[in-house]
Order: structure tokens, then C-alpha cells, then sequence
């Protein structure tokens, strides 16, 4: 019985717990429904979370907990030289489920009985052909130790997924029970049922803690695995970045310098773009405009936020990359020659700069009208103009929360990913020329992770490493800049 | 003014200070600081609607081409000797020839139509004229064959697909110049191609197949498509939205309305304020360590990317979702409270009802934030040439391979064909045109449903 079935049976004996227990409470108070403590739905609401909630729980878990028990139940039966390497031992496993769910496509299929496949052997028979012909292409011949722990490891899950049912049905089944055998007139439904409801707002509010957590190991571990492959001074303090996918080991170069440099350098182009012209729109939106002006201008430039950053990706790679080409390339406009390719450090750095206009000129727009009318009134009275105003009274007074909104541009622009695996080229190097290739940590992470990498050769790890220097260096930026903005609120309300 | 006029100038004629009726050179200097400075502020602006123009007609001119399509119309002959030796119309003989068999019968019309256009050229090779057609031509003829086979024995007018450099002579983006080296397609072709529009036989026309085919590979640009990709996009969303909306508005009303001043709630809105901060790209690296490292889920599926984006989304919508919650006056809360309701029943009776509008506002602009979405759905594998082929079903539909509508554009960005960025611009004509249909829906809905209190 799959998954599918044993959610169906759940949700029956929930319906069916609702419908029981509200005609139970119903009939305790002899028809009467004033005599009830609750609301009749409250019964019947009651047993029905109490049918559903504990099943449903429990399945999850089981669904989460049950392949890694198998796997290592069934690794302890591998050969000591395999287990002692992580990765050979994750390829084992991996070989040996794909296996295991080849066979039970193969039974399902009525390609092989369950007797035969007892009898299965491994010298004797092609498995391999045999699952190829259910549509489960395997790598290489399946050998006699590699069958007996795919059966055993199918047996395993098959008796898994039985008790499975059985306890979750069970626990369905009991729940309903109790619940309905607990109603009568005098039962607290309303008070249980709003229990359970706010213990399960409690598990949703949760959700944002365990994805942190999750975010936080799947780094964590990965970035350890790391380090016990390639020496942390190497990458932290390296000054080239040669990753060799064919040479594994100490045959590549992973230093990470180049990369944070690309990042910042491109990051700070973007910020040289938007800064002036997002801080500008906004002093002008919030303090000159007109109010059919700023009517139209606001949510126009408010677009350049809400275009996918594809389009700007796209943008770059194949219009503004080729225009600089043609005004700082060779036989350009300027005949410098400064560009030798349309990808460059300038081209996503312009691009970026674009995409975070309106993001620094809204969040400057919030905090200009923050600044409390009192100080402007002054300023006017002592005779002077809006912009002396603006520039020697609201600027100061909104500064820190002006490089509060500075700081978050900075960290979007340093985890800006598709303009720069379009738009920077693909190239590390520690160049001053902003017209050069550069990559960026982003762009390598994209680079390192996509493909089929198995996850265990530093060249894969890598992208870890760099994702925890990116996750550590975009959370501080934040954090320093909500900070900053909160406390400058603070001190105006 | 006596007494100024003392202290400033004790002696002599009053000294005067400009007049009301004149301005003085400071404050010409300073009236014209302020004109400049507003100036700046109108310049600003405008730079900034200029990129967005820019961009705007740049995504238009380059994209709109590859909604239409150049075909090629053929009389071609269906000899029953060739195609079905038997002659007992049986499927299975005719499934026996292959899409090479098909190849000299669209050879033969080729040369026919040509010597009928009356275009002189040295290309008299059916072969050679053949390059003028997609590679796919046969399998397209093949599979009209195998969809009808009475055809057979008749001579028919099939419509094929150009191969993609006669589609770009046609749209201007390839020149004799520019085929001077190209390995696929000579300028003498060209010349074909031009006495073939005369006769009427090539035609560019709209095509459905950009907007709903599959993804072809990187030698028949004619033939890629978005549709499946499309499919990938909906089935994701289907997972973000079944999420998301649950999970966020259960959150949100916990920590606007029950959640108690203390160190759990606010470790919970750090979480969440940072989270709403953390770059797309990790919670790619999230999905791929947890969903599919951890948890085995297919590589490549759309029900690892809904849970990527889910996670992304949430904290988009707690904080809408949020703000809307603040925005119901307490008296409602009062009232309900006054006349014997629960906190609960309160909150979902009164509450949550009235604040639904600003919540699906906020719902539906979260999900167009996670459907242009790219990062995170690179590293969980959604990319390459996977949506060649239609989910059949709803559970292959979420666990099947498949890319999305972003991913789609990125991999045609990256292919070498330059026919591809035409489809990427198309591609993402498409995928704006979602974006501003949701966002509208957004705008209308709070336009219409916005209560003042």
C-alpha cells in the first residue's frame, strides 16, 4: 500500500471521527444544544485533529526517519575499506537502493516473482539486463555482495513500510477512539480544539527556525567535509582559483581571494550606479514631486524591482555587454581597447546597479519621511532653501538609516546570482581593470553545483564553503543594517 | 531698522542690504543651487525610467520574433513502395521505416519546387537542398505519415519547419554576410529561399509551438518550445502555494495575535527577518543538501523546487500577511471578545476574514517573486535539456524531471546558437507576461477589497 493510500485512510477515519463524535455529543444532550459545553462542530473537530494531527506526525517522521536507519543497518554489512571513505560508502549506498527499487519495479511489474527473486543469483543471471528491461539503467554489472544487501535492503523497507501502515492506521484509529468515546455534553471540545489549532500556528511560526537550522547544518557539514580535503589556509588565503574536475585531489586550485574580490568589485560598480541615482529619486520623490508625479514615477521605477533577475541577467549577456564592447573594446567608439569581451565586471556591475535603483530609493524614501516635519518647519524659518534644508538638515538627521539602506543594497548585491553567471564572465582574476572577466562567489556556486558532482571531491564541497562565507557575510551585513535602521527609527518615535 | 543700521555702520550713509525688489548675488547663487539640485533629482529619475525603457524595449524587439516561425510548404509524394512494402496500410510495417526513409521523399520535393520556382542555382542536390529544412523535417513528415497513413500512395502538401538559419534570413537576423563562414548554410541557399517566398512556398507565419512545444536540442533552435517548462513553472507553484499559504498565515497569526513577549517569539522574528534577507542562492544550496542529499527526493523534480521556493516564499508572505493583521482595528477584536467569543474564535471569525484581501495580495506577489526565480533551481538540477518531454499525469508532473520558465531562459542564454536568445527573449515575453497578469490581479484585488477603517 503506498504512501498515497495510507493518507487516504487517515483522512476517511478523520471524516468519519468528526461525523461520530458530533452526533455523540448531540446525543448526550438529548437533542438539546444549549446543554452542550461547546459548539457541536467543536466535537467533532476535536476528534477529528485527534485522528489526523498524531497520524499524520507520525507518518512524516517515519517517511524521514525510516531510509536512514535502513541505510545504516545495511552499511554495517559493507566491506570495512568501503565504509571508512564517506563518499565510496554514499556511492555504495546509493548503488545499492537503486538496486533495491529496480527489483521491486521488476516484482511490480510481473518481470520476476518473489520466488525468483529469492533464488536470484548474481554469477548466474544478468540483474543488470534484467532491471534495464523495467527502465532502471544501472553503471556497472551488479556483483553477488551488492544483490544480497539490495534484497535484504528491499526487505527491509518493504516490512518498514508495512509496519508503517499498521502503526500510523493504528494510531489514526486509537486517536478517533478515544476521542469520541470522550464526548459528552459536559466535555471542554471548544477548549482542546483551540489547543490544538494554537499548538499547530506554534509549529507553522516554527518553520522559520528549522529552515535557519537546516540552512545552518547543510553548510556546516558540508563545509567540515571540506576542509578535510582541502587545507583551509589554501582556500581562504589562495590567490587562484583552477578548479580541475579530472584531477581529484590536490590538483586544483580552490582560493577563494579572487572570488571575493570579483563580488566586491562588481558589488561596489552596482552601488556607485545605484546610490546616487536611487538616493536622488527618492529626495526628489519625497520632497519635490508633485503628487500625480510621484503618482507615476514611484511604481514605474518600483518595476525595476519586480523584474526576475534573468532579464537582467539576459540583459547584460546580450545587449549591454556587446554596447560597452563597441564603445571600450578594440575598434570601439573611444579606441581604448580596455575590453576584450562583452562579460565584464563593468557589464554586471551596470546591470546590478540598474536593478537596485529602486531598492535604495524606496527604502531612503521611508526614511526622508521618518525625519519628523518639525526639523524642516525649522530649517524653512530661518529662511532656508528646500535643498539647503534637505542637505544640511533631513541628510544629516537621516544618514544612519541612509547607510543602513546602502548596506542592504550591498548584501543583495553580493548574493545577486544569475546577473553575474550571465553577465561577469567566467573568469577569476585578481584585475583592477573593472573592463576584465571577473567571477564572483555566487557565480561559482552555480558553477561547482551544477552538473552530476557526486558530493565528495573538494571541487564540489567548494560551493559549500563559498555558500557559508556568503550566508556569514550577507546575515552580518543585516544584521549591522537593521540594526542601524532600527535604532535610527527609534529615535524619532 | 535704526538700531541695525547703527551697529552695522556706524558711520556715514545707512549701509543697505539688497533690496525685496532685487536679488542679491547670494541669493542668486543660492536660487540656482536649489534649480540645480532639483534638476539632479528630475535627472535621477529620468535615468532610472531610461534603463527601464531601455529594458522594456529591448526584451519587446528582441523577443516578439520568436513567436512567429518560418515553414515551408511541400507537395511531397508518398510512394507506397517505400514506405509501406506490404501494402496492408499495417502500423507496424509502416513504423518499420525510419525517419531516414522519409529524408529522400522531402529530397525529391525539395528539387521539384525549386526547378518549379525557377530559381537558377548551383545547388541541384536534393541532400544539399535539404539544409534549408530542420533536421527534425523527417520526424515531422514520419510521424504526419504514422497519424494517418492513408496518406501514403498520394502526393500531399506538407508544411515543414525551416531550419533555423532560413527562420533568422527571414527575420534579418542572418545575412550573406554572416553565412560566409557558416558550416550549415551557404548564401546560395539564400538565393533559394528568396525565390521560394516568391513562389509563396516559405512563409513566416505565428507559431503555437514556441508557447506550448517542448524543448528541442542544441542543433534545432526551430523547434524549442517553453511549454513543458510552463507545466514545470505551474506544478512548483502549485507546491508553493498549497505550502506557503498555510504555513505563513498560521505563523503570522501566532505571532501577531497569541504569541507572548519573550525570547522563543523573538529568536522566531530574527529568524524570520533574516531569512527574508538570505540570498536566493542559499536556499538553493538548502534544497540540494536537505531535499535531495538528505532526503533522496528526485533530483530535477518541480516538487523540490515548490519546497525550495516554499521556504524562500515564507517570509515574504509572513510579513504581508502580517501588516494586514495590524491593519484590522482592535475594535473588532473588542467587539468579538465583548459579546462572549474566544481569543480564537476572534481571531478566526473576525480577523482573519477581513484581513484576506491584504493576504492574498500578499500571496500572490510572493508567488511572482518565486515564479522568476532562477538560483535556487540551477543547483537543485532544473536545468540542461530536461523538458523534452510532457508529464503524462499529475504525480509525474511533480516528480518528473522538468525545468521551469526561468531555468529554461537560462539554459537557452547559455546555448551557442544565437537562434536560442531569441527564444530566450521570447521566453522571457512569456514569463513577464505572467508576472504583470499577477501582479494586476494583486493590484485589483486590493484596489477592490481595500477597507478603510
Amino acid at each position: 500500500m503506498p504512501a498515497s493510500w495510507i493518507l487516504l485512510s487517515v483522512l476517511a477515519l478523520t471524516l468519519i471521527g468528526y461525523f461520530l463524535a458530533r452526533q455523540r455529543a448531540v446525543a448526550s444532550a438529548g437533542g438539546d444544544r444549549r446543554l452542550l459545553h461547546s459548539l457541536p462542530n467543536y466535537y467533532g473537530l476535536n476528534a477529528a485533529l485527534a485522528a489526523a494531527v498524531p497520524a499524520l506526525a507520525l507518518l512524516c517522521a517515519w517517511m524521514i526517519i525510516q531510509p536512514l536507519a535502513i541505510n545504516s543497518y545495511i552499511s554495517n554489512d559493507l566491506p570495512a575499506e568501503v565504509r571508512a571513505v564517506p563518499g565510496e560508502l554514499s556511492l555504495a549506498m546509493a548503488d545499492i537502493s537503486r538496486v533495491a527499487d529496480g527489483l521491486s519495479e521488476a516484482v511490480a511489474r510481473g518481470a520476476i516473482t518473489t520466488e525468483e527473486l529469492d533464488k536470484l543469483d548474481a554469477e548466474a543471471s544478468d540483474v543488470r539486463s534484467l532491471l534495464a528491461g523495467v527502465g532502471v539503467a544501472l553503471g556497472s554489472d551488479v556483483d553477488a555482495q551488492s544483490l544480497d544487501l539490495a534484497r535484504s535492503y528491499r526487505a527491509a523497507t518493504n516490512t518498514g513500510n508495512i509496519l508503517r501502515n499498521v502503526v500510523v492506521l493504528l494510531v489514526a484509529l486509537a486517536g478517533m477512539a478515544i476521542a469520541v468515546m470522550i464526548t459528552n455534553k459536559d466535555f471542554r471540545a471548544r477548549n482542546f480544539v483551540e489547543r490544538a489549532i494554537l499548538f499547530l500556528l506554534v509549529a507553522a511560526a516554527s518553520v522559520a527556525i528549522l529552515t535557519t537550522i537546516g540552512i545552518v547544518f547543510s553548510l556546516i557539514f558540508n563545509t567540515v567535509d571540506f576542509f578535510s580535503r582541502y587545507p583551509a589556509d589554501d582556500f581562504f588565503f589562495g590567490t587562484r582559483w583552477e578548479p580541475s574536475f579530472s584531477g581529484r585531489g590536490g590538483a586544483s586550485d580552490l582560493g577563494f581571494l579572487p572570488l571575493i574580490w570579483g563580488t566586491l568589485f562588481i558589488s561596489l560598480i552596482a552601488l556607485i550606479v545605484a546610490v546616487p541615482l536611487g538616493l536622488m529619486s527618492a529626495i526628489y520623490l519625497s520632497e519635490y514631486a508633485s503628487k500625480p508625479v510621484r503618482a507615476v514615477a514611484k511604481p514605474l521605477l518600483e518595476v525595476l524591482a519586480g523584474i526576475p533577475t534573468i532579464v537582467y541577467g539576459l540583459f547584460a549577456l546580450l545587449t549591454v555587454g556587446p554596447l560597452l564592447l563597441d564603445i571600450f573594446g578594440r575598434d570601439g567608439a573611444l579606441g581604448v581597447n580596455w575590453m576584450s569581451g562583452g562579460t565584464a565586471a563593468m557589464t554586471a556591475g551596470l546591470v546590478m546597479g540598474m536593478m537596485l535603483i529602486p531598492f535604495v530609493s524606496s527604502l531612503s524614501d521611508d526614511i526622508i519621511n521618518a525625519v519628523p516635519q518639525a526639523m524642516r518647519d525649522g530649517s524653512y524659518g530661518l529662511g532656508a532653501t528646500q535643498s539647503e534644508t534637505l542637505k544640511q538638515v533631513i541628510l544629516p538627521a537621516a544618514l544612519p538609516g541612509i547607510v543602513g539602506a546602502i548596506l542592504l543594497a550591498a548584501s543583495r548585491a553580493i548574493g545577486e546570482t544569475m546577473i553575474v553567471v550571465l553577465g561577469a564572465g567566467a573568469a577569476a582574476s585578481l584585475s583592477m581593470n573593472p573592463f576584465d572577466a571577473m567571477t564572483t562567489v555566487t557565480a561559482k556556486i552555480v558553477s561547482q553545483l551544477t552538473g552530476d558532482g557526486e558530493f565528495n571531491s573538494p571541487e564540489t564541497l567548494v560551493a559549500f564553503a563559498l555558500g557559508m562565507t556568503l550566508f556569514v557575510i550577507t546575515l552580518a551585513l543585516n544584521i549591522f543594517a537593521l540594526w542601524i535602521v532600527r535604532r535610527y527609527r527609534e529615535q524619532y518615535e | 531698522m535704526t538700531d541695525t543700521n547703527t551697529s552695522m555702520a556706524p558711520a556715514g550713509e545707512p549701509k543697505r542690504f539688497g533690496s525685496l525688489l532685487e536679488q542679491s548675488d547670494r541669493t542668486k547663487r543660492r536660487n540656482a543651487k536649489e534649480k540645480r539640485f532639483r534638476l539632479y533629482g528630475v535627472a535621477a529619475i529620468a535615468v532610472g525610467l531610461i534603463f527601464l525603457t531601455a529594458l522594456v524595449v529591448t526584451i519587446i524587439l528582441n523577443g516578439i520574433p520568436a513567436f512567429t516561425q518560418t515553414h515551408m510548404t511541400l507537395q511531397i509524394e508518398l510512394p507506397a513502395d517505400k514506405l509501406d512494402k506490404k501494402g496492408e496500410r499495417n502500423l507496424a510495417d509502416i513504423k518499420k521505416v525510419s525517419t531516414f526513409g522519409y529524408n529522400p521523399l522531402i529530397d525529391a520535393a525539395l528539387v521539384r519546387a525549386v526547378t518549379e520556382a525557377g530559381v537558377e542555382t548551383d545547388i541541384t542536390k536534393g541532400k544539399d537542398l535539404r539544409d534549408m529544412l530542420s533536421s527534425g523535417a523527417g520526424a515531422q513528415l514520419r510521424n504526419a505519415v504514422l497519424e494517418n497513413p492513408d496518406l501514403i500512395g498520394t502526393t500531399h502538401a506538407f508544411t515543414l519547419l525551416t531550419s533555423s538559419r532560413v527562420d533568422g534570413y527571414m527575420k534579418g537576423r542572418v545575412t550573406r554576410v554572416s553565412l560566409a563562414r557558416d558550416k550549415n548554410l551557404t548564401p546560395e541557399h539564400l538565393n533559394i529561399v528568396d525565390g521560394l517566398v516568391d513562389t509563396g512556398a516559405i512563409r513566416r507565419s505565428f507559431s503555437w509551438n514556441f508557447i506550448t512545444g517542448t524543448d528541442a536540442s542544441e542543433s534545432r533552435p526551430e523547434q524549442a518550445g517553453m511549454g513543458v517548462a510552463m507545466l514545470g513553472s505551474f506544478f512548483m507553484m502549485l507546491v508553493v502555494l498549497v505550502l506557503s499559504l498555510p504555513i505563513g498565515v498560521a505563523a503570522s497569526i501566532y505571532l501577531e495575535e497569541f504569541a507572548p513577549q519573550n525570547t522563543f517569539t523573538d529568536f522566531i522574528e530574527v529568524n524570520i527577518s533574516n531569512l527574508a534577507a538570505v540570498p536566493s542562492i542559499v536556499f538553493g544550496i538548502l534544497g540540494l543538501a536537505v531535499f535531495i542529499q538528505f532526503a533522496h527526493l528526485p533530483q530535477s523534480a518541480p516538487i523540490v523546487g515548490g519546497l525550495t521556493l516554499t521556504l524562500m516564499t515564507l517570509p515574504t508572505i509572513v510579513i504581508s500577511t502580517r501588516a494586514s493583521l495590524k491593519s484590522v482595528p482592535p475594535s473588532i477584536r473588542d467587539a468579538a471578545l465583548g459579546v462572549g467569543a474566544s481569543k480564537m474564535q476572534s481571531v478566526l471569525h473576525h480577523v482573519l476574514p477581513l484581513a484576506m484581501p491584504g493576504i492574498l495580495t500578499g500571496t500572490i506577489i510572493g508567488l511572482a517573486q518565486a515564479l522568476g526565480e532562477t538560483a535556487p533551481l540551477l543547483l537543485i538540477g532544473m536545468v540542461g535539456y530536461i523538458a523534452t518531454n510532457y508529464p503524462d499525469g499529475i504525480a509525474s508532473g511533480f516528480l518528473d524531471p522538468n525545468s521551469a520558465m526561468p531555468a529554461q531562459i537560462y539554459e537557452w542564454a547559455k546555448r551557442a546558437d544565437p537562434a536560442f536568445y531569441e527564444r530566450a527573449w521570447g521566453g522571457i515575453i512569456i514569463l513577464l507576461v505572467f508576472l504583470v497578469t499577477m501582479n494586476a490581479i494583486a493590484v485589483m484585488l486590493r484596489r477592490r477589497f481595500e477597507r478603510r477603517w
